[in-house]
């Protein structure tokens, strides 16, 4: 029930919906290291897209191409759509070490990102509140960083994340630096966010747990350099999807089947082979 | 007899209690120390001279010392004396620290200042800078001018290489953020590269300003009257030990007031450190 009503928000004037990205046949190289093949792939607004692969596949450097932070030595990163009117920063990432101004308070560090945008005073103090409501950091806006747990800390970088009204948020390994537990409450935390505002993302994980969690379509690559092997879509909506769940569990199960062999290659690489 | 040498000698099967290992290595902070080793060697040096044991031409008596500098106080020539010099330390240090800042910065912000400046400050390290005054005073003139271009040069330096040491070291995953949200060039310099740089600028800072302090003697070598280190200049030629030491005392005073300043500095600016 509680994803049909979200999928009506999504269509009646849902503003964070409009903007697909589309992959055209990337490639990259580090040096003489290929680290991504000719990657084709299509985000569509208000889904979660979920990229896995044995570990140095090149997923957070596509993800990184995506964000415009490094360019793609072929091929091209496209926006299909216009972000909203109201998107301060359509592509806004939420990073592993979630990089927080220590010396700035929880506020002080979603207000960063407002104050290049000319939002002061009231107006940014309304978004600030917004944001940390949503996260459950009402009570922390005057905490420092070095005060907070690693799940509260991420929680504060997503409503960074949250405060410029992304049209794309690109996740990269968010939850991998936190333990287990955290990581239970806090992938909670995320359905609940999508399931009140539907957003696009990109999260890239090499937990599968995760990816079979929170993904309505799941990437699998293979390792170096990285290619597409797999596109796996899960329907059951993600506010209806449990831990132990059947159609989860297979999905995780075909997921490891697919990843076992090149797991074990990629462990067996050395890092500059 | 099993418990003799606890945890090191064992008999038969006994359970021996766990060596503990762990210790050191995290300074605490006792004052009192500090003070009671000053305390102690005043006092020793007070007993030597007063027993004969250290003669009066080695070192002047503590409590003539203090006389001194009592007697400097109440005939108003310490503030005689420390005004000029403060003044001097002050403005040679202010401009010497803060073009240092700025270069420093410039250094770790862009390659050709980089490549550029690095090479030069290396080579104007070494250089001792009491060497440079006959030439400063030609260049500045034998008033203050030469003065403040002296500190100024001296507390240059060591504050460049701080600087872009610290900013070399500013997490670059907080510039990709940054980057990430489109910060423009100037915001994140200001919001997360200075302020990141700012522990490695203040401990760079604690040493300029103990150089500062040097260079504030070598200074007054030339065409001063008044100030701390004409006075302890003076008081050296004439080998007139209670007004040298009394000159000396100042001078680490001002030291540790410098050094305290910092400390207060670091305690309100840099609160965020773990």
């Amino acid at each position: 029930m509680a994803a049909v009503s979200s999928h009506a928000g999504m269509l009646s004037g849902s503003y964070r919906v409009g903007m697909d990205i589309k992959l055209d046949g990337i490639s990259h190289h580090y040096g003489h290291t290929e680290v991504l093949r000719n990657i084709s792939l299509d985000i569509p607004a208000g889904q979660i897209v979920c990229l896995v692969g044995p570990s140095g596949c090149g997923k957070s450097t596509l993800l990184r191409l995506i964000g415009g932070l490094e360019r793609p030595g072929n091929g091209r990163v496209l926006q299909v759509g216009a972000p909203p009117a109201d998107s301060l920063n359509p592509l806004t990432f939420v990073f592993q070490d979630f990089a927080l101004l220590p010396w700035r308070s929880v506020k002080g560090n979603v207000s960063l990102v407002l104050e290049d945008h000319g939002i002061r005073g009231k107006r940014s103090k309304a978004i600030i509140d917004d944001v940390l409501n949503r996260t459950k950091l009402a009570d922390f806006a005057d905490a420092l960083p070095k005060q907070l747990s690693g799940g509260m800390k991420q929680r504060v970088a997503i409503a960074r994340a949250l405060a410029v009204n992304p049209a794309v948020m690109l996740m990269d390994e968010p939850l991998s630096a936190l333990d287990a537990q955290t990581r239970e409450l806090l992938m909670d935390d995320l359905v609940a966010l999508w399931t009140r505002q539907p957003f696009t993302a990109v999260y890239v994980t090499h937990n599968l747990a995760e990816a079979v969690r929170l993904g309505h379509t799941i990437v699998v690559l293979s390792r170096r350099p990285g290619r597409i092997r797999e596109i796996i879509s899960i329907d059951t909506p993600i506010s209806e999807r449990r831990a132990g769940d059947p159609v989860c569990q297979r999905k995780h199960d075909l997921l490891w089947e697919l990843m076992r062999e090149e797991a074990r290659a990629a462990d067996e690489e050395l890092i500059d082979g | 007899m099993a418990d003799t040498g606890a945890g090191k000698k064992r008999d038969g099967d006994g359970p021996i209690e766990v060596r503990f290992r762990g210790g050191g290595f995290a300074p605490r902070s006792l004052r009192w120390v500090g003070v009671a080793v000053f305390v102690v060697l005043i006092a020793m040096v007070q007993w030597g001279t007063e027993s004969g044991w250290i003669s009066a031409l080695t070192l002047p008596k503590p409590t003539d010392v203090l006389a001194t500098f009592r007697e400097l106080w109440e005939s108003g020539l310490l503030f005689k004396h420390l005004q000029p010099s403060l003044t001097r330390l002050v403005i040679g240090a202010a401009l010497g620290a803060s073009t240092g800042i700025a270069i420093g910065v410039l250094i770790g912000l862009f390659s050709y200042a980089r490549a550029g400046l690095v090479p030069l400050v290396a080579a104007i390290f070494p250089i001792p800078k009491i060497a440079l005054l006959p030439l400063f005073v030609i260049w500045f003139g034998i008033d203050e001018g030469s003065k403040y271009a002296l500190i100024a040069f001296g507390t240059f330096t060591p504050t460049v290489v701080a600087t872009y040491g610290a900013v070399d070291n500013v997490d670059r995953s907080l510039i990709r953020m940054g980057q990430s949200f489109g910060l423009s060039w100037s915001s994140i310099v200001r919001k997360i590269v200075l302020p990141g740089a700012m522990p490695g600028i203040l401990s760079g800072l604690r040493i300029s300003l103990a150089i500062a302090i040097i260079l504030l003697v070598a200074a007054e070598m030339l065409g001063a009257e008044y100030g701390i280190g004409a006075y302890i200049l003076e008081a050296g030629s004439l080998y007139d030990l209670e007004r040298l030491f009394a000159g000396v005392v100042i001078l680490s005073l001002l030291g540790v007031l410098v050094s305290a300043l910092i400390g207060f500095l670091e305690k309100r600016l840099l609160g965020w450190r773990i």
